[in-house]
């Protein structure tokens, strides 16, 4: 975010009540039974620190399942569980427009140069990133060290069709490279492969172990490596592959992956400093690889997963699985053959094909902060000055639907539960956390609606109870039941 | 307390991809693009904060995960 003089914790608080103002009363967040300290190691890192817990900022959670409050010192959107990437998609859009309307009530009653800005991106240009993480539901039964072993390859070569790009370096081995153009915002800030840490030494693979549903069947891998998309499709790839490759891993088991490369952090950074894709890096088999071979060679293994019949712990809906694959699969021959191809899809391509013209235009040279500017306001969530919206990036929702999701939770998962809960009983809910929902019906003690299996609470298992209920008492009174 | 979930009748899941509908995507539109950066790039010129350099150096968020 941006905001010349303006303090970000308060900027970012401006913006979380701006809209809770605008909606509901303040929820605040139900910190019991969080730990983001839990390693899912078995021998964890006792030097790491534990992530710090925020219990004060503002918070609020929406009627659409979502979480907006302040994280360290910008604003996060947490989107509510969905069930598909495709939803994923949707709830993250939702986001932007969640954001955007924010930022408009926010800025009514604040005049330059006081009024807040919001970029959707992952750094500022001067060695700060923030991330924009990635929560997938797993298998408590696969092993950890499997998860580490099958995803290591995929999250340090998909940079190359979902990176959102980067104008120069900003920290020191980056720096030194003497880059002028990145695929990932995120890659150069990743120290380590494994680890429990977000905000130092990031790791590639990280181990919160806080699966925030039942802890005896369920993991959530906490991706915390992607940059944030403003490419629609790159969103639904991201989450796509990324889900695919996750489901093969718990179907088919860690062996029929690829091996890893020998050194994972040297290969991220190296295959993002190099748009021309030709960096080759050896894996632990002695192999050179490219991040396309990779990605490739991963491609392949989720389309046979697919062909076999796989596929539908990712959507119910083979249409999506198709579209999933015949996307990642454009993008990943685009890029290599004919980047301009893909210029309407990969956020990275789209980027850079502005910032060079334009430095053609002018004779610029790379370091020139116009094209800094380029960059960053290719992420600017106002229209009249997003980059993005100017790319001609391909739109695949609907805005109807968008505009519907700002307000409705998806039907498919336990957010369903806990936005129409916050709709319609707003003055019961008094707090909420992804796997419980606390009433105050304004007699005896405070109660906890347990939520422990995200994919449960949905419209097809409680919409006639909700419909039934006027009031949260008569809610609770019939789960007592 | 019950776990809500426990109470309510079963029946057949609902499923809701609400933008299955949009799974089209032409492939013409990449040939076009080529032709229109001329066009893209003036309108950045409209639109670019006009002091590039202090725009990019006020432009600070520190604290991220």
């Amino acid at each position: 975010m941006g905001g010349p003089g303006s303090d970000s914790i308060v900027a970012s608080s401006i913006i979380v009540n701006a809209y809770a103002q605008g909606a509901r009363a303040r929820i605040s967040w139900d910190f019991e039974g969080e730990n983001p300290g839990l390693d899912a190691r078995a021998q964890a890192d006792r030097t790491a620190f534990a992530p710090l817990v925020e219990t004060h900022l503002a918070n609020t959670v929406l009627t659409n399942g979502a979480r907006l409050y302040v994280d360290h010192a910008h604003p996060e959107y947490s989107s509510p569980e969905c069930r598909t990437p495709l939803e994923g998609l949707l709830f993250d859009v939702a986001g932007e427009e969640v954001m955007r309307r924010a930022q408009r009530v926010a800025n009514e009653t604040l005049r330059e140069p006081d009024a807040v800005m919001l970029y959707k991106n992952n750094s500022d240009g001067k060695g700060n990133s923030y991330g924009c993480h990635e929560n997938y539901l797993v298998r408590r039964d696969v092993p950890f060290d499997d998860v580490v072993r099958a995803m290591v390859a995929h999250l340090v070569s998909r940079q190359i069709i979902v990176g959102a790009g980067k104008v120069g370096a900003e920290t020191d081995d980056a720096l030194a490279s003497g880059a002028t153009y990145q695929l990932s915002q995120r890659a150069e800030f990743f120290e380590e492969v494994v680890g429990l840490e977000t905000t130092m030494k990031r790791p590639i693979v990280n181990t919160r172990d806080e699966p925030h549903a039942d802890v005896d069947r369920f993991r959530r891998l906490h991706v915390i490596i992607g940059d944030a998309n403003m490419s629609q499709i790159a969103t639904l790839v991201k989450l796509g592959s990324t889900a695919l490759l996750l489901a093969v891993l718990e179907d088919e088991g860690v062996s029929v992956f690829p091996a890893l490369p020998r050194n994972p952090v040297r290969a991220l950074r190296h295959y993002a400093l190099d748009p021309d894709l030709r960096v080759t890096e050896p894996d632990e088999d002695g192999r050179t690889r490219t991040a396309w071979d990779y990605q490739d060679a991963l491609w392949q293994l989720a389309e046979r997963y697919v062909a076999r019949g796989g596929g539908s712990v990712v959507s119910d809906d083979p249409a999506q699985v198709h579209m999933i694959l015949t996307q990642w699969r454009e993008m990943l021959d685009g890029v290599l053959d004919d980047p301009a191809s893909v210029a309407d899809r990969i956020d990275w391509v789209a980027k850079r094909r502005l910032v060079e013209g334009y430095r053609a235009r002018y004779s610029l040279a790379p370091t020139d902060a116009r094209l800094r500017a380029i960059a960053l306001q290719y992420h600017d969530l106002r229209p009249e000055k997003s980059l993005a919206l100017r790319a001609g990036l391909r739109e695949i929702l609907d805005p109807t639907t968008v505009r519907e999701a700002v307000h409705k939770p998806p039907t498919t998962t336990r957010a369903f539960f806990r936005g129409e809960c916050v709709a319609r009983y707003p003055d019961a809910v008094t707090a909420a956390n992804w796997d419980s929902l606390v009433f105050d019906l304004g007699h005896g003690p405070l109660r906890r609606v347990p939520m422990m299996d995200p994919r449960r609470g949905t419209a097809a298992l409680t919409q006639d109870l909700l419909e039934k209920c006027e009031t949260a008492d008569a809610l609770l009174t019939a789960l007592d039941g | 307390m019950a776990e809500q979930e426990r109470i309510k009748r079963q029946r057949t899941e609902r499923t809701s991809t609400p933008a299955t509908g949009e799974v089209t995507v032409d492939s013409s539109k990449g040939e076009q693009l080529k032709a229109d950066l001329d066009e893209l790039l003036d309108e950045i010129d409209e639109v670019l904060e006009e002091n590039a350099e202090e725009f990019v150096h006020n432009f600070v968020q520190k604290g991220g995960q």
